[in-house]
């Protein structure tokens, strides 16, 4: 059997793709995704809110109660002063690409232009084999149109590229009025890849204290619907890699990606629930699916039900919704 | 030579001897104490980065448990050969004292750096004087003084040199603060000019003569009066030496460097009659005093005296011009009782044998007095006053001079016109907060200036004696000559006003000479602000003629994300208004500077302050002056008219930064304070305060129990007394069962709230319907709320006190209706140690005797202008002393001793006076029960009513006798309080004393887990894995579990709090211990800012350390053995969180994850197998029967 994999330029061992979780934030984590078979992995991303924010908590608790009194002229020695920046994360990126045998992708997750590309050089000199851009932005400023959103994800992929040499791969949400243009838009800008989808941080509500919620639910299966109809209608239509993620949970989902026309296909919560080793289950699930079908890879499924190679694509576009409805009413 | 070029810096003078002295030793040990400690931290630091000493080698940094324990730790350092220093000041010095005799007569070359304070007599001050190094001059250790922060580096280097070759140790001193804080600009000796100095043939002889089995010896042996008279008589050849030793040292190093020294210094007229002697910073005011004088035709000069000890007359007499017919000697020190002051006496007897031995042919007259105790500013005007004095025919001796003596009228009078003052120094004031980063702009602004090819500067900064809100006052000099000057600017060329606020409370613009530029950051435009302004600050900018520049730094500074750092902005503006520098110059080297502060905590702060420095002068704006004055109101007077008259005439003036001018008959003699004036203290200080929401609070006191400044209250009431309330009084039908004509209401003390918000964070009731409102939330403080809260509260403080005797003592709910006897303290805004002395003030504050150890607690307890501790309706309340750092445990014992013996004299007499007094009185005064506190009213009543008896027995010896100890028949409540500085290092040994003492006393250690007060550095209670100064690569050791210590001797009360976690049993336990008839130690967990905490945040980690198990709440009852139930009771379930989910919140433990993430990941395993081993243990003791057997068991014969 012939797992390998093509994603990003890069040759996988398989399609499947541990793709960022706490599971990775240390070494020996990512070792165990990779003992258990996964294809390459995906670190941790940089929050780029999140380095600014404790930046600024270290200035100010360093600085709160300092000069003030005569005595205490400060409360800390000059050691606690410290840059909360990618030193730590670039330091496993390092160790994860020194130490795994498999593809080490690096991930960034911000929505400014700011930062990016010295966090992305940062990445390639550390050894990062790709880099998976996570754009993240919830445009609450309604005066903000369409177009302007898409431009600065587009803003954001050209200046990340034209910085480094590596592939670089875009986890974008579904929220455009037109996704496959857009998709095609940022493979323009220069993605080598598209992920799709990444889930945003929807809040909840706490009715009892009255509060927002912001703890992150797991993904589920159901939830994968959204992202297969994308692959599928983008698979073999645009000249990037496709990689599918969120809901995967059983190998019959990683088979569903696949015959939409996923390259890759990426887990984060089933590991979370069942531990590294899940990925081992998922790998050898899909083994042993292709060879009790007599196929020699996962090529030959790939894309298989998609938009471009269906018998039907209007099951891809509005015919889908009105076979549900009629499904409904049978 | 002349003077080479050096690398040039700008530094304080700790920083440049701590340079010196790390350069050339191998082993430091150290302990903190103002004004020292920032030396001994940068050795400490120094070591931390690997820095290596002249000789390529490592410097071995030890922290001790005391400046005793330093001394002691440096002397076997000694004897084993190494090259060994240390730091300190002060009580420090005391402490070192024993030692130093025993150093100094082995002959073992050392230098103590000393940055010379004053020493606590009928109060501590941190400020600098010579009475510390005064106070050890007879150890044998040879005194050099410096003068300024390039003396401080150099001469450091010429201790160093003479000590090894005259095998002398030495005191290198300078003055505390007025030259250890002060920034200037100096030339750095460089390392090859340091190598030259020391010379390694000395080293080696110092290592050959150490303690060594190979060719053993022995050094400390007991003599008798045969030989030891001659053996002190041995070492005199040796101290002769030095001052020639000194000398040569002084002249190698100035061909080296091309700076020049004397033992003494001779400036002025060569032909001088009269002529100062004096040491330390005031030798340099003296000295530019005479020049100016000098050269005005005065024939007047001063010297300088550098080698103190031992005194060389014929080196003094050589530089003393013989045309002098009046000297004055100037100590910065007091010596009650002596003829004089010690440099007068030395100089007295120089000159009297100078003249005897024919030496000199004639006496002149000489006078001595003193100057400067404790930091007291000292400036030409003082020094020409003293010149002036040596005119008079008939000169005052033992005079003062900077103070209004009028009790025995010892002060000279001083012409405050008079100054030196260069016309091309740039003199430039700045008032800010602490927290707007003013004083740390300056220190960034003296630097880019000094930096500047031929400029100087020099940076000194005043700090009032709060540690929130607290008033900074930042004096820098510009030139281009180097500045010697080390007295506070009397005339400013700039006056920046940084707050607002401050114009309504300081006299900002006294400095302001005329034509200055005075710059507001103000909220009003450049056409409203002249309104705003008080009257007399109107006349000020309209009579000085100053040019007025106003700008919203505030603002600016928050729509950048800077929130309430304006320093930048300010900055920016100081620049371009002053022209010290062209402005783009300047902006370009601010940017420079910032980016230098902080880009070691990233990028993000960079920009920020980058934004801060951009947008800064087009808000900037000249304001038109108008001709005459308009405002309608005056800057308000410090305290109201009916204030007492103590506080009108005494702490009113302290509060009004007029403290200098208070005159010596206007302050108490012996050190004894009223209590209760910080009420009268209105600072305001807080942009935000807690409103009521009356509707939705449950009045359950966590509120009032938390807040660390005693601001918010509670009473209930009877509904009629409302009748009267102002408009805006909020109450609640009281929610207890049974009291249905009974209202509560909360009032807060908006004026005195520190903003911190904890009590919006203890809140529990929130509403139903309103997102994010609680029964208590936070709000923008203005002008409205201020006048509102003023008007409730004075409703609120009519209302009876709630009767103590019906208030509920054994719930948090109860104890809000007992009124704090600690209020509006000094402490930082959230401090974590504040509720827990608050709390003892309530329960026990009418009978409660406080012994207080230097520290924290002791300086937001007692640090004037005003006092927090106060007294109840009835005139009763917490009597409060601080003796020192290192006896604080056996301080308070004495109090228990003095108690307990006057109770049984008290008692006895009592009983002699039965007849008298009546039998049944008697009996029942002795009798009685005092434990609750409607016992210990009745006592009261009856003690009263024994009173009146005793009275009608004039003339009866007994009835006197008693009289004078009958207080004692109510039951004391005796509280030794410190932090765990105090407890679990320097008065460990006395601490441990008491608590084995079995005395009826209570013993509270607030623990923040460093010595908080002296800026963070490690005690033994430093946890495991946690960075602070002495630790700056984090503690490698277990902090010392007390708790179990003091559970090992079986019958001390031991409880372990966090009021944060669990405040009811917070309170438990202090009820308890109070009871409890033998020693009590209760050990409180304090959040601090030490922590790297949002102080905000202080109560969910004081939960997340219980959760954690990292702080386990337990309490150990000896009292329950006899009742038959297990005596240790674990008050806190098994840990649910893990250590580094409580741990890495604060910036102590993730500052190390991300500087060293090995050590941190190792250190964070460790820490956290500790706590799970610990809290098993606790589980087993909380397991074990009752009986005797169970804390013996956890005694000496137990597991530990």
């Amino acid at each position: 059997m012939d797992m390998k994999t093509n994603y990003l330029g890069l040759s996988l061992r398989n399609p499947l793709i541990a793709s960022p979780s706490p599971i990775g934030q240390q070494i020996d984590g990512l070792k165990q995704i990779a003992d258990h078979g996964a294809g390459a992995v995906i670190l941790p991303s940089i929050f780029e809110e999140q380095i600014t924010r404790e930046q600024e908590m270290v200035d100010a608790l360093i600085g709160s109660g300092s000069e003030s009194f005569g005595e205490a002229l400060s409360y800390f020695p000059a050691e606690a002063e410290y840059a909360f920046d990618s030193s730590g994360y670039l330091r496993l990126v390092e160790q994860a690409a020194k130490e795994l045998e498999i593809p080490v992708i690096a991930s960034l997750n911000g929505t400014t232009k700011s930062g990016w590309i010295d966090y992305a050089k940062d990445m390639e000199a550390a050894g990062a084999q790709a880099i998976e851009l996570n754009i993240f932005y919830v445009p609450s400023d309604i005066s903000l149109s369409g177009a302007d959103v898409e431009q600065r994800y587009l803003d954001v992929v050209s200046s990340v590229v034209s910085a480094v040499k590596l592939p670089v791969a875009v986890k974008i949400g579904p929220y455009f009025s037109s996704t496959g243009h857009m998709a095609g838009r940022l493979v323009e800008a220069g993605a080598k890849g598209l992920v799709l989808f990444n889930r945003f941080y929807q809040p909840d509500i706490d009715p009892l204290n009255l509060s927002l919620d912001t703890s992150l639910e797991l993904s589920k299966p159901a939830e994968m619907r959204l992202p297969l109809l994308w692959i599928g209608v983008l698979s073999g239509r645009i000249n990037a890699s496709l990689a599918a993620t969120t809901g995967v949970e059983t190998t019959d989902d990683v088979i569903k990606y696949l015959l939409a026309g996923a390259d890759t296909v990426m887990t984060t919560s089933a590991l979370l629930r069942h531990g590294p080793q899940h990925m081992q289950v998922l790998v050898d699930g899909l083994t042993e699916w292709l060879k009790a079908r007599g196929l020699a890879s996962p090529a030959d499924i790939r894309g298989k039900l998609s938009h471009a190679k269906v018998e039907n694509p209007e099951a891809y576009e509005r015919a889908n919704y009105i076979k549900v409805l009629q499904g409904f009413e049978s | 030579m002349a003077e080479k070029q050096a690398k040039k810096a700008t530094m304080d003078g700790n920083t440049a001897v701590a340079h010196i002295a790390y350069k050339v030793n191998e082993v430091c040990a150290i302990f903190p104490i103002t004004p020292s400690s920032p030396m001994a931290e940068l050795a400490d630091e120094w070591t931390s980065a690997g820095i290596k000493n002249i000789w390529g080698n490592s410097v071995s940094i030890q922290e001790m448990q005391s400046e005793g324990g330093a001394a002691g730790a440096l002397h076997g350092s000694l004897q084993a050969g190494a090259l060994t220093t240390t730091f300190t000041a002060s009580q420090g010095l005391m402490l070192m004292i024993p030692n130093m005799f025993k150093i100094a007569g082995e002959l073992s070359p050392t230098v103590f750096h000393v940055a010379a304070r004053a020493l606590a007599t009928n109060a501590l001050s941190i400020f600098g004087d010579h009475s510390d190094v005064m106070a050890a001059r007879s150890t044998g250790f040879a005194m050099l003084a410096s003068n300024s922060v390039q003396e401080a580096h150099d001469l450091a280097l010429v201790a160093h040199a003479a000590t090894l070759e005259s095998r002398v140790p030495f005191m290198h001193f300078f003055d505390g603060f007025r030259t250890s804080h002060e920034i200037n600009t100096l030339n750095m000796i460089p390392e090859e000019d340091i190598r030259a100095m020391i010379s390694d043939d000395l080293v080696r002889e110092h290592r050959a003569r150490a303690l060594n089995p190979e060719h053993p010896v022995m050094r400390g042996t007991a003599m008798n009066p045969d030989v030891f008279f001659q053996s002190r008589e041995a070492t005199n050849k040796f101290h002769a030496a030095v001052p020639e030793i000194v000398q040569n040292a002084m002249d190698k190093l100035g061909k080296l460097i091309g700076r020049h020294y004397k033992l003494f210094d001779y400036y002025g007229a060569p032909d001088a009659e009269r002529v100062l002697v004096l040491m330390g910073s005031g030798a340099d005011v003296a000295r530019d005093t005479v020049r100016d004088l000098a050269a005005k035709g005065e024939k007047v000069g001063v010297i300088a005296v550098r080698l103190y000890r031992p005194f060389s007359a014929e080196h003094l007499l050589a530089a003393l011009p013989e045309t002098v017919k009046s000297v004055a000697a100037l100590d910065r020190t007091k010596e009650p009782g002596a003829t004089g002051e010690p440099l007068y006496l030395d100089l007295v007897a120089a000159l009297a044998q100078g003249v005897a031995n024919g030496k000199r042919k004639t006496m002149p007259r000489i006078i001595g007095g003193r100057y400067g105790l404790s930091s007291k500013d000292f400036d030409p005007s003082q020094v020409k006053a003293v010149l002036d004095e040596l005119k008079k025919p008939e000169p005052k001796n033992n005079f003062t001079v900077g103070i209004n003596d009028d009790v025995m009228h010892t002060s000279l009078e001083v012409d405050h016109s008079y100054g030196t003052e260069a016309d091309d120094v740039v003199r430039a004031m700045f008032y800010g907060l602490g927290a707007d980063g003013t004083v740390g702009a300056n220190k960034n602004s003296v630097k880019i200036i000094a930096e500047d090819g031929g400029r100087y500067a020099q940076g000194y900064f005043v700090y009032d004696s709060h540690k929130s809100g607290a008033l900074t006052v930042s004096h820098l000099r510009f030139g281009p000559e180097p500045i010697g000057a080390p007295y506070l600017i009397r005339t400013a060329s700039f006056v920046a006003c940084h707050q607002f606020h401050f114009m309504n409370k300081v006299d900002v613009l006294a400095q302001a000479r005329e034509g200055a530029t005075f710059l507001l950051n103000s909220p009003f435009s450049k056409d409203e602000v002249w309104n705003h302004l008080p009257r007399s600050v109107q006349k000020q900018i309209i009579d000085k003629k100053l040019k007025f520049f106003v700008i919203d730094a505030t603002s600016a500074a928050r729509e950048v994300g800077l929130g309430s750092r304006t320093n930048t902005i300010l900055q920016t503006c100081f620049f371009a208004l002053s022209g010290v520098l062209p402005r783009d110059e300047a902006i370009a080297k601010i940017k420079a500077a910032i980016e230098k502060t902080y880009s070691k905590k990233g990028r993000a702060v960079v920009e920020k302050n980058f934004a801060g420095v951009d947008g800064a002068l087009e808000r900037l704006y000249e304001v038109e002056v108008p001709d005459a004055v308009s405002s309608n109101f005056e800057r308000p007077p410090a305290v109201p008219a009916d204030a007492p008259e103590f506080v009108r005439e005494v702490t009113g003036p302290m509060m009004d930064n007029l403290g200098d001018l208070i005159p010596v008959s206007k302050i108490p003699v012996d050190g004894t304070y009223p209590t209760g004036t910080a009420a009268w203290e209105k600072r305001n200080i807080a942009d935000e305060v807690p409103i009521w929401r009356e509707d939705l609070c449950i009045q359950c006191g966590q509120c009032s129990f938390v807040c660390p400044h005693s601001v918010i209250r509670s009473k209930y009431f009877d509904k009629a007394e409302l009748e009267g309330a102002p408009g805006g009084f909020k109450s609640a039908p009281i929610n207890s069962r049974g009291y249905p004509d009974a209202q509560f209401s909360l009032a807060f003390y908006v004026e005195d709230c520190t903003g911190c918000g904890l009590c919006v964070e203890a809140c529990p009731a929130q509403s139903a319907v309103e997102p994010g409102v609680k029964a208590i939330n936070m709000t923008l403080k203005d002008e409205l709320i201020v006048a509102d809260g003023r008007k409730t509260m004075g409703f609120f403080e009519k209302l009876p006190v709630n009767d103590r005797a019906r208030v509920d003592f054994a719930n948090v709910r109860g104890v809000q209706f007992l009124q704090p006897l600690f209020e509006f303290n000094g402490a930082c805004a959230g401090c974590g140690e504040t509720p827990y002395v608050k709390l003892l003030s309530q329960l026990f504050g009418n009978r409660l005797m406080v012994a207080n150890a230097t520290g924290c607690s002791s300086i937001y307890s007692g640090n004037l202008p005003v006092t927090p501790w106060t007294k109840d309706k009835d005139g009763r309340g917490p009597a409060w002393s601080n003796s020192l750092f290192e006896d604080n445990a056996e301080f308070g014992l004495g109090f228990r001793l003095a108690a307990d013996n006057h109770l049984d004299l008290a008692q006895s007499l009592l009983k002699e006076l039965a007849p008298q007094v009546g039998e049944d009185l008697v009996n029942a005064i002795l009798t009685a029960p005092q434990i609750h506190e409607s016992e210990l009213a009745d006592q009261r009543e009856r003690v009263g009513a024994l009173k009146v008896k005793l009275l009608d027995l004039k003339g009866n010896k007994a009835a006197e006798s008693l009289m004078s100890v009958v207080d004692q028949l109510v039951r004391r409540s005796i509280w030794i309080v410190g932090g765990d500085g105090w407890a679990y290092d320097i008065g460990y040994g006395g601490l441990d004393h008491v608590l084995a003492s079995g005395r009826n006393i209570n013993i509270l250690v607030m623990d923040t887990e460093v010595y908080s007060n002296t800026g963070g550095q490690a005690s033994k209670a430093t946890p495991l894995g946690a960075i602070a100064k002495f630790a700056a690569a984090g503690k490698r050791t277990q902090r010392k579990d007390l708790a179990l210590q003091a559970v090992s001797y079986g019958n001390v009360y031991v409880a372990q709090v966090a009021f944060g976690a669990n405040p009811q049993q917070t309170l438990q336990a202090f009820r308890e211990a109070e009871a409890y008839p033998g020693v009590s130690i209760i050990l409180a967990y304090s959040h601090c800012i030490s922590h790297g905490i949002d102080m905000k945040t202080g109560l969910s980690q004081q939960q997340k350390a219980v959760a954690s198990g990292y702080w386990p709440l337990l309490r150990y009852d000896p009292a329950l053995r006899d009742v038959g139930k297990a005596p240790f009771r674990l008050d806190s379930p098994r840990p649910t969180l893990k250590f580094k989910d409580y741990a890495y919140n604060e910036l102590r433990y993730r500052a190390l994850s991300v500087n060293r993430p090995e050590d941190a990941a190792m250190l964070l395993e460790e820490a956290q197998k500790q706590i799970l081993e610990k809290y098993q243990t606790y589980e087993e003791f909380a397991q074990m029967d009752a009986g005797p057997d169970a804390s013996r068991a956890m005694g000496a014969g137990g597991k530990f």
